[in-house]
């Protein structure tokens, strides 16, 4: 049996590794074999989890439950370097390409190059037939949807018209440039030779694009099976939440599966209450004098207005979370960032199973 | 950079183009789009007129970019440096793109410098990185939330500016930090009689405390990563244009 695979996606900065090793944590606890994969500087997944520092190997955590966990981290130059090793032709000319001194630069900057590799792992991890359920944290996208399109683009680009001329012998390549202005002004800006360089490269790439091209088709085929669901993290703060509707549309119009929406820091409670007066407070407490007393209904009434504020826009987005039509899990804000007690507080949030 | 009209929507203008509108006195916003710094980079550089003629220049352009490194990111960061060279403003502020790229932006004419062996481009990184270098020209305004993440982003971003480019770091700016309430106010909503007869009020400011508390550790991990770099706090909720202006305006160096 292939395990099923959960993609956690938003924007950054709203607690998306803390979600992806609360979901990796639920599913151990209740006794599936669990794999969490992180793009994070591993630092904060290893912190969350109680675990050591965390590679691009699995190693294993305590999970307190009667399945397994284990955590690792993804390496885009190792996933570049292999992916190299797995589509070309013999060992000597994958060597080539390793060696070319354009492959660090173009590898970490072209098409999107990490999301591709983070879509690559998603493929190679879907097949492991010792895990349950695969958890990938993904990495913090300017644009949370290039990653979904990342295998599409890698096709597009190897079926591209600019990468034929490219890898055009010279005299050819001259000829065509007659015909075509932009390419004349492309050799004009960079000069022939950096685009030599650049060709040379890709001609290398190119005797690989059968097996890119496969591999992509094949990942995107994965991302809109029944087995793959993604979970699409936020908090309740109206940009991040429009970005999050936003993302579960997309997601939907690539028919892909969305199984849930994590509303996170959502500053919940009864706000109703009134404060009352100096006259009542006063002879009820130590504080000391009136004006004393007068200042800290000051900043209590300063901290619980905007508490309330909170309370009431926050509310407000997530029923326009709501309104997608995904469930909604709503985590509570624990007042403090991060750590053991926010996995604790999403991991309960999150129906199990 | 990153525009999705945010920063016109906060000066109270419609979505620019990349011709700059007024926004005010001595003020005007425009939205940085690479297809268009080419068409100018063509007609100022190479004295290529037929601008109107390349339709399908962008879905080419696309390509070109994305297997040249550095190149959509100088055209981005050489019309800033234009601007600046040309003394069109006093000021140039540029709202850039996520810290993932920033960085490589930044470092673009070096880049192009370090893989481009001649050619006209080439030739230009040598004044943009006169002024991106120089610390009296240009400096980079990092911006964060006193949370743990977004300050070990903060940290890490700092560092690879360092390392990658020569462009001096002006300050950090700790964005959305929570009031103190006071000790007499944490005293009072302690206390056993406030927390019967208040508990929403005693709950929000315990909230309150304990998300200042940990907002403090957040900016004492800054402040010892980061020392001699200038930080500038902007209390939560200072989210109009004006409020803003007033909290951030007279302390940036």
């Amino acid at each position: 049996m292939s395990p099923r695979v959960s993609v956690v996606c938003g924007s950054g900065g709203v607690g998306k590794t803390t979600t992806a090793a609360a979901i990796g944590l639920a599913a151990a606890q209740s006794g599936q074999r669990v794999l969490v994969v992180t793009v994070d500087p591993a630092r904060r997944l290893a912190q969350a989890l109680g675990a050591e520092g965390i590679g691009h190997e699995p190693v294993h955590v305590e999970s307190g439950g009667t399945g397994t966990l284990q955590v690792s981290m993804l390496d885009t130059k190792a996933g570049w370097d292999a992916l190299i090793r797995r589509h070309a032709r013999d060992a000597a000319s994958a060597e080539r390409v390793l060696r070319n001194p354009l492959y660090d630069n173009i590898t970490s900057r072209f098409v999107n190059s990490h999301d591709y590799i983070a879509m690559e792992q998603v493929n190679e991890l879907s097949r492991r037939d010792d895990l349950d359920l695969v958890v990938i944290d993904t990495p913090p996208s300017r644009n949370a949807l290039d990653l979904l399109d990342a295998p599409r683009r890698m096709r597009e680009f190897f079926g591209g018209r600019l990468l034929q001329w490219l890898t055009l012998p010279y005299r050819s390549r001259v000829l065509s440039l007659a015909s075509r202005p932009f390419l004349q002004i492309a050799d004009r800006l960079l000069g022939a030779q950096f685009l030599g360089d650049i060709a040379e490269f890709f001609t290398l790439l190119q005797s690989m694009e059968a097996g890119f091209v496969r591999r992509a088709r094949e990942v995107e085929e994965l991302l809109s099976s029944e087995r793959v669901g993604f979970t699409v993290v936020t908090t309740a703060e109206p940009a991040p939440a429009a970005e999050a509707v936003h993302m579960v549309e997309e997601l939907r119009r690539r028919r892909f599966r969305v199984e849930r929406i994590v509303a996170n820091r959502v500053e919940t409670g009864a706000v109703d209450e009134q404060l009352p007066g100096i006259a009542e407070v006063a002879p009820h407490v130590a504080v000391g004098d009136t004006v004393l007393v007068e200042g800290a209904l000051v900043g209590i009434r300063a901290a619980h207005e905007r508490r309330a504020a909170a309370v009431a826009r926050h509310a407000r987005q997530v029923e326009i979370l709501g309104r997608t039509g995904a469930d909604v899990a709503v985590v509570a804000d624990a007042g403090t960032d991060g750590g053991p007690g926010a996995l604790g507080a999403i991991a309960a949030a999150m129906p199990r199973g | 950079m990153d525009a999705k009209g945010a920063a016109a929507a906060l000066l109270g203008v419609p979505v620019p183009g990349y011709e700059p509108v007024p926004a005010g006195e001595n003020l005007s916003v425009m939205a940085m789009d690479t297809e268009n710094s080419l068409r100018e980079y063509l007609r100022i550089h190479l004295r290529i007129p037929f601008v109107t003629r390349l339709g399908p220049l962008a879905a080419t352009f696309d390509f070109v970019a994305d297997a040249a490194p550095g190149v959509r990111e100088v055209l981005a960061v050489g019309k800033v440096c234009w601007e600046v060279r040309e003394r069109n403003y006093d000021l140039v502020v540029v709202d850039a793109e996520a810290s993932g790229h920033v960085v490589a932006q930044i470092a673009s004419p070096r880049t192009i410098k370090s893989l481009v062996p001649r050619g006209p481009l080439r030739d230009q990184t040598t004044w943009m990185l006169g002024i991106l270098d120089d610390p009296d020209c240009t400096g980079a305004v990092v911006v964060t939330t006193a949370e743990e993440l977004p300050v070990t982003e903060t940290v890490a971003l700092v560092g690879r500016l360092r390392a990658e480019t020569n462009t001096d770091v002006a300050c950090v700016v700790v964005n959305a930090v929570e009031p103190d309430v006071g000790d007499a106010a944490r005293t009072l909503a302690a206390e056993p009689w406030f927390t019967e007869r208040c508990p929403q009020h005693s709950r929000s400011v315990m909230l309150s405390a304990a998300r200042r508390t940990a907002q403090r550790e957040s900016v004492a991990v800054l402040t010892g990563a980061l020392p001699g770099v200038p930080l500038v706090e902007v209390p939560l909720h200072a989210e109009t244009g004006a409020a803003l202006a007033t909290a951030v305006g007279g302390d940036l160096p």
